[in-house]
């Protein structure tokens, strides 16, 4: 009898580190409370009871930069907003994630002028891009998913080893 | 002001003292001795419905003065147009004022069929006032959501949410899109209704009533919502007007003024509706206007579903000149083919005048300034935007409240960025 | 309180004002009252205050820039031309009134004073087309960044956009594009 299986009678189960962070990650990202345009109101869909964010965690949404997971950029960045996107990816601690929602945050979207930054990749990393415009509630809900994917996937030896230093 | 991104936290102290002398003019002179203190509600706040900033000058808690900074969802959707042809053009409009696309479509449509004369059949008018009330429905119910959520009332955020999820089925029955449909084009609709389309719009005529009463039980006379609202944020009724305000903000001054009575357009004069009006002009007003507003909507769409079995006409102008034929009649005649070509490649032409249309949006009077060169793309389209207005009168509105009234007072003005910024 | 008939816009101003027209439009059914930018003012104060006009509503200020790439805008009276469109509750109706301005230095006086409404719009017409209101309290920009140079709306501006991405040329884009990496 291995060990393994006593302690499977009393209740316990056993796992390694990284899944058992990974797993607490996916279970409760606290979105940053950042809509921009039109897609914000299609996140407040999402969010609302029809299609129900808080089933993957979700339904706190902080307004704070500090205390926020993941930011889903929500609509077009133009460049008079672009130095405050880039200060709230900032101020957000470590881990955080970026979802880039909508045509506009990924890559311009009908939008090809003066204004409008062609992607917020150009000023922040994203991990997550969904395409829409704006994306419906489930586009997002796919993306949010990919994105818990891509979490459960992280190794530690990615970012506990190469710790930054603060500048 | 750029932001350096290797040392986000560092304040240059030479562009700070550039922004304070900008700001001498425009606050009071407590605020340069220290007296008063200068907050930003920044462009990221929880309760700003989008990305506005307001320079806030406060005595303690009292809003002395309040400047608003708008620009950060400047898009430059009126350029864009210009380089684009009337049809591919509708698409852009849709985002502007992106809780009610539809009448953005409607008063850029309008004012082309008003520069090109062209006719809209009786049909296509009936299903745009259909679109057009729906729009303000779901409108009134985000407006609804995110102005008790602000104030504290979430149950009432998830209620409003559940019902604009049958009116956006409903988009999509008729669009294909739950929002940014482009539905109405110049002429008329893109198509006509689908036939599951009227059995959900009875349906939730049917719920709709008893919802609205739901509401209204959670938040009319709930001691603390009428605390919070009544004798907030007053404007007078000639300053309202001189300030340029107008819709639901400016009936709950005691205005009677509605561009669908006093400017009919799409067939208005043949639908028989109330214009709720107000009588202090504060937020308590405008929420109860706004709720009006939404009881007046269902009875037009009430009628315009009965005048939909008498309508005559197509969904869509027959003027072949301006409007594409269907795909069925291009097997069959030259002419469509020719017409199919030139309105899919070049787009057709619009003299080199100007015209002014508005309707009345959820939020206010939207103008339409459309001036043709005589070719296939506009010379100038300017978009005058409810909440650009409104936004202008938040510090008329706001001085002596608190934040926590500032709060209830943007909410109620029922601002939306896209429609401000463009 | 008994309200006087309704009396026609233009022939008032004409009457009034005897060198401020410069010209009259109808098309489809609206009047557009050509002024002389320096009288500006008491045309609109005239056209707000008088029994019989009580036009006590701006709906818009709207720019136009007649420059164009092929033609020339010298047979029109300007390089801009600045719509007023005024509303009058009372009488139900609507007017038109225009100034065209210069290419160089345009300025038009403000109507802030009588409409306060005209804050806003004064300054997204200059942000936007570089048109200066003489005496408006705050001549800032206001929908563009504070430091930004240029007029966008303006036709000789261009358009910024970014070249369209195809196969063929999609590796040359990616060399140049900013991504941040961190």
């Amino acid at each position: 009898m291995g060990v393994t299986q006593k302690l499977g009678n009393l209740g316990v189960v056993t796992t390694t580190l990284e899944q058992a962070i990974n797993w607490a990650r996916t279970g409760a990202t606290w979105p940053l409370l950042f809509g921009l345009a039109c897609c914000a109101i299609e996140y407040m869909s999402t969010q609302a009871s029809h299609y129900d964010l808080a089933r993957f965690g979700m339904e706190l949404n902080r307004a704070s930069p500090r205390q926020a997971d993941l930011m889903i950029v929500a609509g077009r960045v133009t460049r008079k907003m672009a130095p405050v996107v880039r200060q709230l990816y900032d101020q957000m601690a470590d881990p955080k994630w970026v979802i880039s929602m909508g045509d506009c945050a990924s890559c311009g979207g009908v939008y090809n002028n003066y204004a409008v930054v062609q992607g917020v990749d150009e000023i922040i990393p994203v991990d997550v891009y969904v395409a829409g415009c704006p994306p419906r509630p489930e586009q997002l809900m796919h993306g949010i998913l990919t994105l818990q994917e891509k979490i459960r996937g992280e190794r530690i030896s990615d970012w506990a080893l190469s710790i930054r230093q603060p500048s | 002001m750029v932001v350096d991104a290797q040392k986000p936290f560092a304040l240059d102290m030479s562009q700070w003292q550039g922004s304070l002398d900008e700001l001498r003019g425009l606050v009071s002179d407590r605020a340069m001795t220290g007296e008063t203190m200068l907050l930003n509600m920044g462009p990221h706040h929880p309760s700003t419905h989008g990305v506005l900033r307001l320079l806030l000058e406060l005595d303690g808690e009292e809003i002395v003065n309040c400047l608003p900074d708008v620009g950060y969802l400047h898009t430059g959707i009126e350029k864009n147009i210009e380089s684009k042809s009337y049809e591919k053009a509708v698409t852009l409009t849709d985002r502007m004022d992106y809780l009610s696309p539809m009448s953005n479509n409607m008063v850029f449509c309008m004012a082309i069929e008003k520069l090109v004369d062209l006719d809209v059949p009786e049909r296509a008018q009936v299903i745009r006032v259909i679109c057009l009330e729906l729009s303000r429905i779901a409108s009134h119910l985000v407006w609804l959501g995110t102005h008790a959520i602000d104030m504290g009332a979430m149950s009432v955020f998830l209620y409003a949410f559940r019902e604009r999820e049958l009116i956006l089925d409903m988009f999509e029955m008729l669009s294909g899109q739950r929002m940014m449909g482009s539905y109405l084009r110049p002429g008329g609709v893109w198509r006509d209704l689908r036939p599951e389309f009227l059995p959900a719009l009875n349906h939730f005529l049917e719920i709709m009533p008893g919802r609205l009463d739901d509401y209204e039980v959670l938040l009319t006379n709930n001691p603390i919502w009428v605390d919070r609202t009544q004798g907030v944020g007053i404007i007078e009724p000639d300053v309202a007007l001189a300030w340029g305000v107008s819709g639901a903000s400016l009936r709950a001054s005691g205005v009677n003024w509605d561009v669908r009575k006093a400017m009919p357009y799409s067939g208005y004069e043949t639908y028989q509706f109330d214009v709720p009006l107000g009588d202090h002009g504060d937020v308590y007003d405008r929420y109860i206007v706004r709720i009006a507003e939404i009881r007046q909507s269902m009875r037009i769409l009430h009628q315009a579903i009965k005048k939909l079995d008498t309508a005559k006409g197509g969904f869509r102008s027959n003027n072949r000149k301006f409007v594409p034929p269907p795909r069925t009649e291009l097997g069959q005649s030259m002419e469509a083919v020719i017409h199919h070509f030139k309105l899919w490649t070049e787009g057709f032409s619009v003299p080199d005048k100007e015209v002014y249309v508005s309707i009345e949006s959820p939020r206010g009077e939207i103008g339409c300034y459309l001036h043709g060169t005589g070719g296939n793309k506009p010379r100038r389209v300017h978009f005058k935007t409810p909440s650009f207005m409104h936004i202008q009168a938040i510090p008329v509105m706001s001085q002596g409240h608190m934040i926590a009234d500032l709060v209830a007072i943007i909410g109620s003005v029922d601002i939306v960025l896209g429609d401000c910024d463009r | 309180m008994s309200i006087s008939p309704a009396i026609d816009p233009v022939e008032a101003v004409s009457k009034a004002f005897s060198t401020a027209v410069k010209g009259v439009d109808h098309f489809r059914d609206e009047t557009t009252i050509i002024v002389d930018p320096a009288q500006l003012p008491a045309v609109v104060r005239f056209l707000r205050d008088t029994a019989g006009l009580i036009y006590n509503y701006l709906s818009d200020i709207s720019a136009v820039d007649y420059w164009d790439e092929e033609g020339s805008y010298e047979d029109r009276m300007g390089r801009f031309g600045v719509s007023y469109h005024i509303y009058s509750l009372l009488y139900n109706r609507r007017l038109r009134v225009k100034v065209f301005l210069p290419e160089e230095n345009p300025t038009a006086p403000t109507i802030t004073e009588i409409f306060p409404a005209a804050n806003w719009l004064e300054r997204e017409a200059f942000d936007m087309m570089g048109i200066t209101f003489s005496g408006h309290p705050n001549m800032k920009r206001i929908l563009m960044p504070t430091d930004w140079d240029g007029h966008p709306h303006r036709r000789d501006y261009p358009l910024g956009y970014e070249t369209i991405q195809f196969s063929f040329n999609i590796e040359e884009i990616l060399k140049h594009k900013p991504f941040a990496k961190e």
